[in-house]
């Protein structure tokens, strides 16, 4: 089966996050960039897929700092091709990437389209419905599990409430990950560094960004602190004293 | 336990030995006596499945595949004990122990809070996961300023090597704050890296990560280049380790120096700016990569002894056959897993005999030790006056600044 | 075209989900901007029982066998003839494993915008969504003539959304739906042999803060010594150090317990809405800035690890 993930970078939340002078958008001085970690999942769904029941993967991104070591990293897992898009996405949003995408997939035929069911920085929808629609295929989000067949798949579909629906899914399909059935495995490093010496990173220009279906941001903010805690001071047995006190005010304890 | 004897096991264990014999005194391996001091004096052996001599027996019984299977070997904090005591000198630690996790980790073979760590050091360039950009906002607030090199780009005299839990750890940044305040009054000429120091790397490395621990090395190493200075001192033993022994053999060599050897060597100049008494009975607790490692023992007992009211007490297990506190080589981050196993803390065996050498402070030289027996302290009943103190803390304080 | 604002209705299983209220709730409100009606849209098989207590000016209900279950292949049909028939102003989703699978595509089918993650809308009907685990706030206009958005809860109670005189209901033939490339083959009930987080009185949850599975102990102790049971953010969950069926969140239960003890939690957005009715929050973070002592009752910045033993001692000593 040949299995595609197309992956996306999201602003790193470790570091502090600010808006820009203009107001309306993110202030890219500091901001890093991080696989986002849906997409994370996916990659390793993919390899779990691909160690499971044979095929492919290959892993696609947008240029953008860190992503050759992701990509890198990917192929170290077990990724048999790494693509990386490349040209301007200062502009790029959900739907640009995702006919980028599409433009690529479509001559690349994959059986089954993986990637991370959103993104914390989506505005503009997700990228795996986006594409799915731009392909022709149909589409499940919040997948948390995959059993394939021959010219299907059996995706399990999480709600909430832990219901879980299972359903058979015609191939070509693009599937939104919630989480792969493991956790991503670690890569030695010094494996990463092995890799970049003899795996390929292929790359593939665009022709421009088609942003139309995207949103418009007048204004962009940090929330207002309405109405904010009140801070427990003390040494850990002072605060583990005030809140015994409130548990028993409450009757819970 | 039971031992399958395959045609394809041997393979496993001749090219990992194979593998050993390559590194530095890697051959004396072949010496081993069977004699089990390693095992003996091992914090952890009584509970491993296979303690540093039974992976020897195991190499040699052709069966190495079977210590891969198990994760009894991240119990190892290499301490370095096993190979100080053993008597045929085999570099047990770094030959073997560390030389079993790098298989582990290739295999994947991690206990997830290792990975956090490790994956945190790669992106993050420390295991906190912490900004990068934050790595020097300790400094705020001291006056004068702690010299930035990359803002001031002055020559310095002491390149002064902060390190990861010095800079971050909020308990730690007390001890730091405190060196600095020091090294002003002493009107030493320092500067940091700041936001271009990383992660020295060396527990990463002994936790089985040489490529990560590499890679650390290239960065710091660019940072050093950029600057001038004629010393390196750190008030961290795991960067001292680093700096002085492993470095080196990357091609990054400087002269470097643990703090406390910087002081003691100041000694006339700092003896009568310690004005206040600290009338004490104080316990120094010897860390490994300091003591046991790098042979440093008297000097930060020459410092303590300097502080007026200080009575200079002794544990049960001091100098080389130190006990550890159980943050060397991934044990840090290891904690959770290790306490899962064995219900105990090697930190708590070492307060225990702080309290029965009837100690007031317990003072220790490395930034992994006062969360670690801080915390300790806390579930001991007889430990609860005991307190924790960076020997730099203990300076300033009686230096009064 | 006209200045309706349509809801697509969630349910599973016989149940309208809250959000689907919500939406309702600040459709009313942007109805009020735009001057058209607020229009529930509901698909399904023989589920117009469903309408009944919709705080809606309208119904259109779509019944097909093919609907008795949700798939986003029948719903996007579907709704891609009805908004092409209606051209309504807006159209709300749920940001949910319901309305997630649909807006995208019909963004494309139908060239028209789509936004998410949209919490509420100010006075001048404009969307304000929130982004980046809740640490930005996004706001604009809504793009004419038509756009859709997916709407997360939040921003209005569920009850302005409901109603109890029903909304008169009409009945819109189907279009036809062959070839649907998904089926469901079968429902998996959550696991009820373990604990029911959702009738706990207290509960101690965890999150990342918990930092491994090992930890996962000292959590458990404490819940022990109070009497109550230990819930978890979704990081916890998907590394596999606690089973699904204690999920908070967006993604697992919806909980509103008398107190909700928050260790080691930031409180982002999918987990406050599974916690955010709970009546007393208290939140352990050592980041100050941590969202969640925005919607915390009380808090402190105490390393957790330290306050847990602590507390397990405090909550013997007062038996």
């Amino acid at each position: 089966m040949k299995i595609a993930v197309p992956v996306k970078f999201v602003p790193d939340l470790v570091e502090e996050i600010t808006i820009d002078p203009s107001g309306t958008a993110l202030d890219t001085t500091w901001l890093r960039l991080i696989i986002n970690e849906f997409d994370d999942h996916a990659v390793e769904q993919a390899i779990l897929l691909k160690e499971k029941a044979g095929g492919q993967v290959s892993v696609l991104a947008a240029e953008a700092e860190g992503v050759d070591d992701f990509l890198f990293a990917s192929a170290a897992k077990g990724a048999d091709q790494l693509v990386k898009l490349t040209g301007d996405f200062s502009t790029v949003n959900n739907h640009a990437l995702a006919r980028a995408f599409a433009d690529l997939l479509k001559k690349g035929k994959p059986d089954l389209i993986l990637t991370g069911v959103q993104a914390h920085n989506d505005l503009d929808g997700s990228v795996g419905p986006l594409l799915a629609e731009n392909l022709g295929m149909p589409y499940v989000g919040y997948v948390a599990g995959i059993t394939p067949a021959s010219d299907k798949v059996i995706a399990r579909k999480e709600y909430s409430g832990g219901l879980v629906a299972e359903i058979e899914v015609k191939l070509p399909a693009v599937l939104g990950i919630q989480a792969a059935e493991k956790p991503p495995r670690y890569i030695a490093y010094s494996k990463i560094r092995q890799v970049m010496g003899t795996a390929k990173i292929e790359t593939s220009p665009i022709a421009g960004l088609d942003t139309s279906g995207g949103t418009s941001v007048s204004r962009m903010f940090q929330p207002e602190v309405t109405q904010r805690a009140t801070m427990l001071e003390g040494s850990p047995v002072d605060i583990a004293d005030k809140l015994v006190g409130i548990f028993k005010e409450l009757g819970v304890l | 336990m039971e031992i399958t004897l395959s045609p394809l096991s041997s393979s496993v264990s001749k090219v990992f030995i194979n593998s050993v014999y390559e590194l530095k005194d890697g051959e004396r391996i072949k010496t081993c006596l069977q004699c089990g001091t390693c095992s003996g004096v091992c914090p952890f052996g009584y509970f491993m499945k296979f303690p540093p001599g039974k992976i020897i027996g195991a190499i040699r019984a052709d069966i190495f595949d079977q210590v891969l299977k198990t994760d009894t070997l991240w119990m190892c904090v290499s301490c370095n004990a096993c190979a100080a005591f053993c008597p045929s000198n085999i570099p047990i630690t770094a030959a073997l122990m560390t030389r079993t996790k790098e298989e582990m980790l290739l295999a994947g073979n991690i206990p997830t809070e290792l990975q956090s760590a490790l994956e945190n050091t790669q992106r993050y360039g420390n295991p906190l996961g912490e900004s990068p950009r934050k790595r020097s906002d300790w400094t705020i607030g001291i006056q004068p300023e702690v010299n930035l090199l990359a803002k001031t780009r002055q020559p310095v005299d002491v390149l002064w090597y902060v390190g990861d839990y010095a800079s971050y750890h909020l308990r730690m940044q007390s001890a730091t704050k405190a060196f600095a305040k020091i090294l002003n009054v002493l009107g030493v000429k320092f500067g940091i890296l700041g936001p271009e120091e990383y992660s020295d790397g060396d527990s990463q490395r002994l936790a089985g990560e040489r490529g990560l621990f590499e890679m650390m090395a290239q960065k710091n190493s660019q940072a050093f280049r950029k600057y001038k200075f004629q010393e390196i001192i750190t008030t961290d033993p795991h960067a001292f380790n680093a700096l002085k022994n492993e470095y080196p053999v990357l091609g990054v060599s400087y002269p470097v120096r643990h703090y406390t050897q910087f002081l003691a060597e100041r000694l006339e100049q700092i003896k009568p700016l310690l004005k206040k008494e600290i009338k004490a009975r104080i316990a120094y607790h010897d860390p490994c990569y300091l003591g046991r490692v790098n042979g440093v023992f008297d000097e930060p007992r020459t410092l303590l002894a300097a502080i007026p009211g200080v009575e200079l007490v002794e544990m049960s297990h001091q100098r080389l056959n130190s006990l550890c506190c159980g943050g060397g080589g991934g044990g840090m981050w290891l904690d959770g897993f290790q306490w899962e196993k064995v219900h105990t803390r090697l930190s708590e065996w070492r307060v225990r005999e702080a309290v029965a050498a009837k100690a007031d402070i317990l003072a220790v030289a490395c930034p992994y030790e006062p969360p670690r027996f801080e915390d300790a302290v806390k579930t001991i009943q007889a430990a609860s006056q005991l307190k924790i103190k960076e020997i730099a803390e203990l300076l300033a304080e009686s230096m009064d600044v | 075209m006209s200045q309706d604002i349509f809801v697509v209705i969630e349910h599973l299983r016989g149940q309208v989900s809250d959000t689907s209220y919500v939406m309702l709730a600040g459709a009313r409100q942007l109805s009020q901007n735009f001057g058209g009606n607020v229009t529930a849209v509901l698909l399904g098989h023989e589920a117009q029982g469903l309408a009944g207590n919709l705080a809606a000016d309208k119904v259109l209900y779509v019944d097909h066998a093919a609907l008795t279950d949700f798939t986003s292949d029948g719903y996007q049909c579907v709704l891609a003839e009805l908004i092409k028939e209606h051209s309504p102003r807006v159209v709300i989703f749920g940001h949910s494993s319901i309305g997630m699978d649909v807006a995208s595509g019909l963004s494309v089918k139908l060239g028209l915008p789509v936004i998410s993650s949209c919490r509420n809308f100010t006075t001048e009907g404009k969307f304000v969504s929130q982004i980046c685990g809740g640490k930005i706030m996004a706001e604009g206009d809504i793009p004419s003539p038509s756009a859709l958005i997916t709407m997360v809860p939040g921003g209005y109670k569920a009850e302005l959304g409901q109603s109890s005189q029903p909304a008169a209901v009409t009945a819109v033939p189907a279009p036809s739906l062959e070839g649907l490339r998904l089926s469901v083959k079968q429902y998996i009930e959550p696991d009820t042999s373990d604990v029911d987080i959702t009738k706990e009185k207290m509960l101690v949850s965890v999150g990342r803060g918990i930092q491994n599975k090992d930890n996962i102990e000292l959590a458990n102790d404490l819940a022990a010594a109070l009497g109550c049971v230990v819930s978890a953010s979704r990081p916890v969950v998907d590394q596999g150090w606690m089973p699904t069926t204690r999920l908070v969140g967006k993604s697992g239960k919806k909980v509103k317990p008398k107190i909700y003890l928050a260790l080691g939690i930031s409180g982002a957005p999918e987990h406050v809405e599974g916690m955010g009715d709970s009546e007393i929050i208290i939140a352990v973070n050592t980041d100050q800035n941590a969202p969640i002592f925005n919607i915390a009752k009380y808090g402190t910045t105490t390393d957790m690890f330290d306050l847990i033993p602590a507390l397990i001692e405090k909550a013997k000593q007062s038996k």
